[in-house]
């Protein structure tokens, strides 16, 4: 097991290369550059901040240079946050997105999983189609959508009541402010979530094993949780895995929306600005995040299921 | 004296295309320490009679009748009845000993939860108890067994393993289900001895649900013969060998290749197919397929009749006569 964790983490070096370098190329391919937004500036200053930011260069040195950069820790300035390092902007916004993201996952297992395995056992009743039908909403109306329609609920309905929620504020990330973007975040993982168990856990239950639990006279209880639950389980930790990823590194609907200094607006910020090394940055951050989560997931079958062999 | 009593049982499926009758008002009972054997074909309703006396049909199924285990009705009593019958006073065991065994715990805790669940005892207790046994079905190695997973296992110690599960509790009663269906022929012949045993040493009764006769002549007491749902002969396994009374028993004697068989014969078969339970026949289902069978066969179902006080046949032919 130890030596399985070792070689996927060395299979996980070329892989993030490979991803460094296809974003390096793709990202100058792409039309425009990181100066271009502004007001016209004469040539000669734009050819001075071309220079200053070493783009002037040859690409295939500007690559070298970054890379060189890079083994030392350094991912270079912003071009569009002029006084701040990538490693500054990511420091400052990924606590805040990991921060809500965990808070999101252990809302969306905490509710999810619990409200598929009801899905499940309620299969095509009244109750079962309720819950799926939620569980489609959360699915089908996009984040732009449910966002402003929770501020228009708890920010703005309930406003002198008890219930209100403040919306578009971050306050140092007081709770309060937290709960509604929060909320948010988790409604599509909750959806997502409800119905992967609903699925696994009715196709657990027609097992065969299920049925012998049955026959020693467990109570129905014991059968579900004990001999059902972690074969249901397989399938919502495959989607848990790059789902924690995309949890942590933010969303950028919800952010902007919410106006959360998290580090999910740099994604697409980022792209629209040109802002290269910091575009590179988060898409390192979330491409170790992803394959980080895939090894855990790995790990984690085994545990679930013995018939797992790591070789 | 009946442990277990099926009075009038039917048997149900609510399926798309409307209800399937698997089971049609089938009487049986099993008496303490005997052995019972079950045959016919795939769909004859045997397992799904006795999957209703567990109460482990399938979620769309319904039975009707009366199921008795020790005077008690099984039928439409609530699991937690039920549970203080199936794997305590009556086990099943059942046919793919490769998927009826949870593939994530360690045989020793699936054993022992039967006696943690039902007789209280500690998980040192249970541990000593399946370890003994384990041994009473003769696992090898039995010690060692407690701590692997069911994947570790060959198909025969895992069939041993089921057996062991089902005797955890002394039941009265254990239902085995194909029990060597999925198995080599050797280790069939091991397992039929485990069964024996647990019949006679244990005074135990048996249902043995099968299609090989091979097996039910080895072990059975009585024996009954299914057919599309409902018992078409039943009798003491001599009288049934001996002397089939019903077209179809004879038939399925007759299809089982013997030793003394000349070399390069053709095997004998029972023309036809087993009806679909949506579309029966009228009168006798197995008129279509039965040399014996005249008009009123096809017209008037015959009853199960009492022909010995150890036999009755539902079939207006006689045998002997023709």
């Amino acid at each position: 097991m130890l030596s399985f964790i070792v070689r996927r983490l060395l299979i996980a070096i070329p892989t993030l290369l490979a991803i460094i370098t296809v974003c390096f190329f793709l990202m100058r391919v792409a039309p425009g550059g990181p100066f271009d937004a502004e007001a016209p500036v004469p040539p000669e200053i734009l050819a001075n901040m071309r220079a200053a930011y070493n783009l002037d260069k040859p690409l295939v040195q500007q690559y070298a240079d970054y890379m060189l950069n890079l083994a030392r820790g350094d991912f270079g300035p912003s071009f569009k946050y002029k006084d701040f390092t990538v490693t500054e902007l990511i420091g400052q916004g990924f606590p805040v997105s990991a921060q809500n993201g965990l808070a999101a996952l252990v809302l969306a297992v905490l509710i999810g999983v619990p409200l598929g395995i009801f899905a499940a056992l309620k299969q095509n009743t009244a109750a079962d189609y309720t819950v799926m039908g939620f569980a489609m909403t959360g699915i089908v109306v996009p984040s732009f959508v449910m966002a402003p329609v929770l501020i228009l609920i708890f920010a703005i309905g309930l406003k002198g009541t008890p219930f209100q929620l403040p919306a578009g504020t971050w306050e140092g990330g007081a709770f309060e402010h937290r709960i509604l973007p929060v909320f948010c975040l988790s409604l599509v993982y909750i959806a997502y979530l409800a119905r992967i168990t609903r699925a696994s856990m009715i196709e657990a239950l027609r097992q065969n094993y299920v049925r012998t639990a049955r026959a020693k006279g467990l109570p129905f209880r014991t059968v579900v949780v004990r001999h059902a639950l972690k074969t249901a389980l397989i399938p919502v930790v495959t989607f848990l895995g790059p789902g924690i990823a995309f949890m942590l590194t933010g969303s950028m609907v919800i952010e902007t929306i919410f106006q959360l200094p998290g580090v999910g607006r740099y994604f697409v910020q980022g792209a629209l600005n040109r802002d290269y090394t910091l575009v590179m940055g988060v898409t390192i951050l979330s491409a170790s995040l992803i394959i980080t989560m895939n090894i855990i997931v790995d790990v984690l079958y085994g545990l679930l299921d013995p018939r797992v062999r790591y070789e | 004296m009946a442990i277990l009593d099926i009075r009038n049982l039917t048997v149900s499926f609510a399926t798309p295309d409307g209800a399937v009758s698997a089971v049609n008002d089938v009487s049986l009972s099993l008496q303490k320490g005997e052995c019972l054997g079950i045959v016919g074909e795939s769909g004859s309703g045997k397992s799904q009679t006795f999957m209703a006396a567990m109460g482990l049909l399938a979620t769309n199924g319904t039975a009707r009748g009366e199921i008795l285990f020790d005077g008690k009705n099984l039928i439409g009593a609530d699991e937690g009845t039920l549970n203080t019958v199936r794997g305590n006073r009556m086990g099943m065991i059942f046919q793919d000993p490769m998927t009826s065994l949870t593939p994530h715990m360690k045989i020793g805790r699936q054993l022992g939860e039967v006696m943690i669940r039902h007789r209280g005892a500690s998980i040192s207790q249970a541990r000593e108890q399946a370890l003994a046994m384990l041994k009473r079905v003769q696992v090898p190695e039995a010690e060692r067994r407690l701590d692997m997973y069911p994947h570790e296992l060959s198909g025969g110690l895992r069939q041993r393993v089921m057996i062991a599960m089902a005797l955890m509790c002394s039941p009265e009663a254990i239902i085995a289900d194909e029990p060597t269906t999925a198995l080599d022929v050797t280790v069939q012949a091991q397992i039929l001895d485990i069964l024996r045993d647990v019949k006679e040493r244990l005074n135990t009764a048996v249902v043995l649900i099968t299609h090989d006769l091979g097996v039910i002549a080895g072990l059975a007491d009585r024996v009954a013969v299914m057919y599309a749902g409902r018992i078409v002969e039943v009798g003491d396994v001599r009288g049934i060998f001996a002397d089939p009374q019903h077209p179809y028993t004879k038939g399925l004697l007759a299809c089982t290749p013997r030793l003394d068989d000349a070399c390069g014969g053709l095997m004998t078969t029972i023309s036809g197919q087993p009806p679909n339970l949506q579309r029966l026949p009228a009168g006798c289902a197995f008129h279509p397929r039965c040399g014996y069978a005249s008009e009123r066969c096809s017209a008037e179902r015959p009853a199960l009749e009492q022909t010995a006080p150890t036999r009755a046949k539902a079939c207006f032919a006689n045998l002997k006569a023709a």
